[in-house]
């Protein structure tokens, strides 16, 4: 009997195994998770330097600290799935796989990055590898993600969306118009809310008539879950799950991610409305301090490699740095006005057809 | 040639490039069981099924959003708006996120939409229901606006619109709906960007498009028993503008009308005049005249509505005056 259930125990171990093997939640995958979300604080960082510095010109509203969000849902869709993102959508772009250099030359403006410098920070789309792009209107990409959501359904192609935006966002009409067009159609997307606690300066609490932006969802007609947005396994558990709701035909969720960005609304934001101590509790919390902890208790990771992926991963910032302000020029200015239509040209009298 | 009315051309041409191309489908109020405000959908929710004629709940944001989703996803969305007034809601998805997209993503996206909407005065209907905002939308880059005025250029130009791949506010107008039209049975395209010249003249060119051009047309005729040979143009898509046929026609008469069911102010006709200044200036005889609509909400008492919007008279009148300071 004791032999029976020790055999039971080993199958249903390796069967776990072997799923958490299908999942993806190898060690490599997981070291993986660990290394985008590092990549992408460095990235943050080192965005915020050269603010300081004046060496990136406009806005840039960094992501540092939102980390687990961002890399966990990314981390369960498909190559066939699709996002849209925010203002605050560096995070974004890096977990889908953009490369470093593409979206540090954008950032500068440069010829060479993701949307030859015409985007910038607030404006970068790949969509050749998923990403829709981000918009600089609060709220502006919900019924876009929502509308790419209703071309997979018609395409029955099996894919799903994931919708980002933040706390902000859920108090616009869009958000409300979406959800209400997607639970009806039972669309394959998945609303992300970041809920990062503040809507430039004012608070959620200050602007939000209910306490949870998740309890929405019931208006909607779909589930609706609050997930800690520091843990990246979390999120990403509540995604695999709201992906295969999607795929299923049973339509669309909402989860709301709680987290914290640890700069301010922007470059020019003093942060006088919230306190050291609060700051300071998230800083505890940090996402990828918490996950660090949970691969060096699982014997994953050590010191020594976690190091050795610092590293590596200071080695592709400074790459980036590099290539995007040395290496990289800036547009020519006669392009200026390349690609504002699709097979036209202006010249000074008006549009002309081309091909 | 068959006669059919405007809005059975509208229909037509839908379901013509519905038949044609599997990616294209309708969505908007109204769209589906009910045919449309103006019944420009009648019948193709039965032919085309509930998947391609879909009637959306009234959410001008997200019916424009998701029309810019699904098009840079594939799609050939034609959403309809069911008044201009109303793309008000959908301003920031159709301009910024539809209009602004390509570029700013680098040239790597395709927005191939439409948004049929219906705008002008004529019912009754008062100020949210009756403007007529086209400079709205010609002042914003990435977008076209067309603005057909006959039952033969709704067809032909729409279905050139659904296979373009820009974002096209298509603008129709309330009055024309049920005015027929010779339209053929067999397909054409009309290319966007061509003017119609509507009557042919020397003394003066008269521009204008949507309803105003039959208004245009109808002076022209009033000016030829007054012994004023009028040259009457139909730019029928204000963006892309065929200024060419403009800077020939002033080129001949040297004089220029310019009407438009739009508010004076900052209308869409002040760019053909700049334009006109910019590339034939020295052909000019006279001061440019634009004969436009009031400068005030438009009203809906049938006599304020009547004054509010430019009548053919209006137009005779201007042209006249182009001739007295010649």
């Amino acid at each position: 009997m004791g032999k029976l259930q020790a055999v039971k125990r080993k199958k249903a171990a390796s069967a776990k195994a072997a799923t958490a093997e299908a999942g993806g939640l190898t060690k490599e995958f997981k070291i993986g998770l660990l290394r985008r979300m590092m990549e992408i604080r460095g990235f943050e960082d080192k965005v915020f330097e050269l603010l300081a510095r004046n060496i990136l010109q406009g806005a840039s509203h960094v992501y540092a600290g939102q980390e687990a969000v961002a890399v966990g849902a990314c981390s369960a869709m498909a190559q066939r799935d699709y996002a849209t993102s925010t203002h605050r959508g560096h995070g974004h772009c890096l977990a889908l796989g953009a490369d470093l250099k593409l979206m540090m030359a954008e950032l500068c403006g440069k010829a060479t990055g993701y949307c030859k410098g015409r985007g910038g920070s607030m404006h970068i789309a790949d969509v050749s590898n998923r990403n829709l792009g981000a918009t600089g209107i609060v709220g502006g990409n919900i019924p876009v993600g929502t509308g790419a959501a209703l071309a997979c359904q018609m395409q029955k192609k099996d894919s799903a969306v994931l919708c980002f935006f933040g706390d902000g966002a859920s108090n616009e009409g869009n958000f409300h118009e979406s959800l209400n067009m997607a639970g009806k159609w039972k669309l394959p997307v998945i609303y992300i809310c970041e809920n990062n606690l503040y809507g430039m300066s004012v608070a959620f609490s200050r602007a939000c008539a209910v306490g949870s932006i998740c309890g929405r969802a019931v208006g909607y007609n779909m589930p609706g879950v609050r997930v800690d947005g520091q843990k990246v396994l979390e999120v990403r558990e509540a995604v695999v799950e709201a992906i295969a709701r999607a795929r299923r035909g049973d339509g669309p969720s909402l989860i709301e991610a709680m987290t914290y960005r640890y700069r301010g609304h922007s470059r020019s934001d003093p942060r006088v409305y919230r306190t050291k101590e609060e700051e300071a509790y998230w800083h505890d919390r940090d996402p990828i301090k918490l996950f660090k902890a949970d691969l060096l208790a699982e014997g994953v990771l050590t010191e020594k490699s976690f190091e050795g992926l610092q590293a590596e991963v200071d080695k592709a910032i400074a790459a980036a740095e590099k290539f995007a302000v040395e290496e990289s020029p800036y547009p020519n200015p006669s392009e200026v006005m390349d690609d504002v239509y699709c097979g036209w040209v202006e010249d000074e009298k008006g549009l002309k057809r081309i091909g | 040639m068959p006669v059919i009315m405007y809005r059975e051309a509208i229909r037509d041409a839908l379901a013509e490039e519905m038949r044609r191309d599997p990616r294209v489908f309708v969505m908007g109020e109204d769209v589906a069981i009910y045919g449309g405000a103006y019944s420009a959908t009648q019948g193709l929710v039965q032919e085309f099924g509930e998947t391609r004629v879909r009637d959306t709940a009234i959410s001008e944001a997200v019916i424009a959003g998701a029309a810019t989703g699904a098009a840079m996803c594939g799609m050939r969305p034609v959403a309809e708006i069911m008044y201009v007034d109303f793309m008000t809601l959908a301003m920031d998805q159709f301009v910024n996120q539809a209009g602004k997209n390509r570029y700013m993503f680098g040239g790597k996206t395709t927005v191939p939409m439409v948004i049929r909407t219906e705008g002008g005065a004529g019912r009754c209907i008062a100020a949210h229901h009756s403007q007529s905002l086209e400079s709205w939308f010609t002042h914003a880059p990435g977008i076209f606006v067309v603005m057909p005025s006959t039952p033969y250029d709704a067809k032909g130009l729409l279905k050139t619109c659904i296979r373009d791949d820009n974002p096209i506010l298509f603008i129709e107008h309330k009055m024309l709906y049920n005015n027929k039209g010779e339209v053929p049975t067999e397909e054409y395209l009309i290319p966007l960007g061509k003017a119609a010249v509507r009557r042919e003249g020397t003394d003066v060119t008269i521009i204008s498009y949507s309803r105003m051009a039959l208004r245009a047309e109808e002076a022209g005729k009033k000016l030829a028993e007054e012994g004023v040979s009028a040259e009457v143009i139909d730019v029928r898509s204000l963006k892309p503008l065929d200024i060419d046929c403009i800077l020939d026609s002033v080129k001949k008469t040297g004089r220029l009308v310019l009407a438009s069911e739009a508010y004076k102010e900052g209308n869409f006709v002040c760019e053909i005049a700049m334009k006109v200044t910019e590339f034939a200036f020295d052909y000019l005889d006279a001061p440019i005249e634009r004969v436009c609509a009031a400068n005030c909400p438009v009203p809906m008492s049938p006599v304020l509505e009547d004054e509010a919007v430019p009548r053919a008279e209006k137009i005779v009148a201007a042209a006249k005056r182009t001739m007295d300071k010649a």
